[in-house]
């Protein structure tokens, strides 16, 4: 390598190549720092105002010009944990099914369909959530829950359709696909020789799929749900139409709230003062530090569980 | 292949060039609420006169914002730019900024209730206490009274709002705050406010869609969009003690009512105006325009659309539900005009 001087390595093409690629990829962290930066410099006014108080209010009046992020963050979360609750279990239990014991003719069927369904606009989903899902909630599933588990206080209060639970399985149902396509293509990857070894142990062919091959893609099984997580936080469309649109924060999964995408969208056009505009800006950034760290804790979790386990699956 | 590509490719760049150089291109962004109606006037003022007009309906606060900034030859909004904007236009530009009214709107309530099917009747007191959260069951007194004969049920109403930043918000606000005191002191006026009680709905659509689906729920929403999509509409008690169904006539007669007190600068909301037909919840919607364009061209042009969209142009806006300016308003227009420079 040293021999071959800088020119000709030019002359080849080499030098070129990794020229243009790390300029692309340069420009991926390029825009990440812009996009903090922007989202900085366009929050100072809200930033000054409300410090770190911004985080703990739950007032938001555009009139009074008072701001607080409480409510925003709150909602995000719920409806993002409510999501990721239900579209984790089917998501892999689907992967596994479609990967390990389906066969080819019914897998590769299913899995066009999953495709089509991550392909979909949010605003069909918001669409479904309109017309199917709140008003099956509000007929069906909420009295039944509420008579059912109407003890915690998770399913108390009035039963609107809209709200926490509605917008969660909204988002569960745009999730899934994703978490079953990433899943399947993992468990896909995995060697033949890794099941074929545990056939041979005389391990059933559930036992080589739970204990071995689950275990080996665990990491790629937890890209998926990392991937579903970041469209949960960031959904707006579908999240809007379903979730009542209330800054409220309440222990009832049947209240209507509000999430920090939603609002966004919702008011942004037509905020007229600047601490409004400012304040939606700092939502913006609190949503890029609340997927920051998100993302962070995953990271470690995973990092923690794949030491404790066998070592295996990293790539 | 290659030259084929060549070509249109000098072709399309020769043709955005020309469309570039053209001297008569004005851009305008705001108000999405009059976007039918300017859209139409561009085109058919485009087709007279040559003049092309670009509009983004990107919302009025954004509208404000554009035109503030100079990035677009107007603006338009749905509410009057309060005195700070109308400030700080100055203190950026150096010049003021005019507003002139060009249509009229209004805000009707819709509600869906068991077992009602014709129009109710709101009195200023029920609407407000119902929107502040003190009213709560259909069959409280200050709704009652106005409704003799109608049974109405002693359910919980849920109340529904747009949850989007609105023009519609801000007249609906705007009037709940002329009357009722502690509406102005609590929550006050806004395209997007602080709301006691109720869940949010996106556009109009998105509220008309909660109604249909919530048992005992009201709202409120356009009028051209409650008119062009059948939605049944209350009637609402006006300043001078009628009940009023709103349609284009009562609107008009609302802005004819508020003409004789309306300001210079028409920075004016004439919810609650006085006559006996009038309509309460109506607005006018505004192009701003700057008091001095650089480009003399460009200034008679934009004069030419504004004197032809009063007078002509008024002639097609109720096919598309919005309601006509009331001569009085048009003649104190046209002298306005003059103020353009």
């Amino acid at each position: 390598m040293g021999s071959r001087s800088f020119l000709s390595r030019l002359r080849n093409g080499d030098e070129i190549a990794r020229l243009v690629t790390f300029l692309f990829a340069a420009s991926v962290v390029l825009i990440t720092v812009l996009l903090i930066y922007e989202l900085w410099v366009g929050a100072a006014l809200s930033r000054h105002k409300f410090g770190l108080v911004f985080f703990f209010t739950r007032v938001w009046d555009p009139i009074a010009e008072q701001f607080g992020a409480l409510p925003f963050i709150y909602g995000t979360l719920v409806t993002a944990a409510v999501s990721l609750l239900l579209a984790v279990p089917l998501g892999i239990g689907a992967a596994i099914f479609l990967a390990e014991l389906a066969p080819q003719k019914l897998s590769d069927p299913l899995q066009f369909f999953i495709d089509l369904l991550a392909a979909i606009p949010s605003v069909i989903y918001g669409l479904l959530g309109v017309f199917i899902v709140i008003p099956m909630m509000r007929e069906w599933v909420q009295p039944a829950l509420k008579n059912t588990l109407g003890f915690l206080p998770l399913f108390r209060g009035p039963v609107y359709g809209m709200g926490f639970l509605t917008a969660g399985i909204v988002l569960a149902i745009m999730v899934i696909p994703y978490i079953i396509s990433v899943s399947r293509e993992v468990l896909l990857s995995v060697p033949r020789d890794q099941r074929e070894a545990a056939l041979a142990l005389g391990s059933t062919r559930w036992e080589s799929t739970w204990k071995v091959v689950v275990p080996f893609a665990k990491t790629g099984i937890m890209g998926s749900i990392f991937l579903a997580l970041a469209r949960a936080l960031g959904e707006t469309m579908a999240v809007t139409m379903v979730i009542g649109n209330t800054p409220t924060i309440s222990s009832s999964l049947f209240s209507p709230g509000y999430s920090i995408a939603a609002v966004i969208a919702n008011e942004f056009t037509e905020a007229t003062g600047d601490m409004h505009l400012s304040a939606l800006i700092e939502l913006g950034l609190v949503l890029f530090l609340l997927t920051f760290i998100l993302n962070g804790l995953a990271r470690l979790l995973m990092l923690l569980t794949t030491q404790r386990g066998s070592g295996m699956g990293h790539a | 292949m290659k030259r084929l590509a060549g070509t249109l490719l000098l072709v399309v760049a020769f043709g955005g060039m020309l469309l570039a150089d053209n001297p008569l291109l004005i851009n305008g962004a705001g108000a999405t609420f009059p976007y039918p109606i300017y859209s139409k006037w561009f085109d058919e003022y485009h087709k007279a006169n040559g003049t092309q007009i670009n509009y983004q309906s990107v919302g009025s606060g954004a509208g404000i914002k554009q035109v503030t900034e100079g990035t677009v030859d107007f603006g338009a909004s749905d509410g009057p730019m309060n005195d700070d904007q109308v400030k700080a236009y100055r203190a950026k530009n150096g010049i003021g900024i005019l507003h002139f009214p060009t249509v009229l709107g209004a805000v009707v309530p819709t509600y869906n209730i068991a077992g009602v099917s014709g129009a109710l009747n709101f009195t200023p007191e029920a609407l407000s206490g119902i929107f502040l959260g003190r009213i709560s069951k259909w069959n409280d007194p200050a709704i009652a009274a106005a409704n003799k004969g109608v049974n109405l049920p002693g359910n919980d109403i849920v109340v529904i709002h747009r949850s989007d930043g609105s023009g519609t918000t801000y007249i609906w606000t705007d009037y709940l705050s002329k009357v009722n005191s502690d509406w102005k002191d609590k929550v006050g006026k806004g395209t997007s406010v602080n709301w006691p009680v109720g869940l949010g709905g996106k556009g109009n659509e998105g509220v008309t869609g909660l109604i249909k689906q919530t048992p005992n729920s009201i709202g409120y929403v356009e009028l051209i969009y409650a008119a062009q999509n059948k939605v049944p509409y209350g009637s609402v008690k006006n300043a001078a003690g009628s009940m009023v169904k709103a349609d284009l006539a009562s609107v008009t007669e609302a802005a004819a009512a508020a003409a004789k007190t309306i300001p210079d600068d028409f920075r004016v909301s004439i919810t609650n105006a006085p006559g006996k037909n009038a309509y309460p919840i109506s607005s006018f919607t505004w192009l701003l325009i700057p008091e001095k364009f650089k480009d003399a061209t460009k200034r008679d042009a934009m004069k030419g659309f504004l004197k032809w969209a009063i007078t002509d142009g008024q002639g097609v806006v109720e096919n598309l539900s919005y309601a006509k300016l009331p001569k009085e308003v048009v003649d104190k227009e046209l002298k306005a005009i003059s103020k353009v420079q």
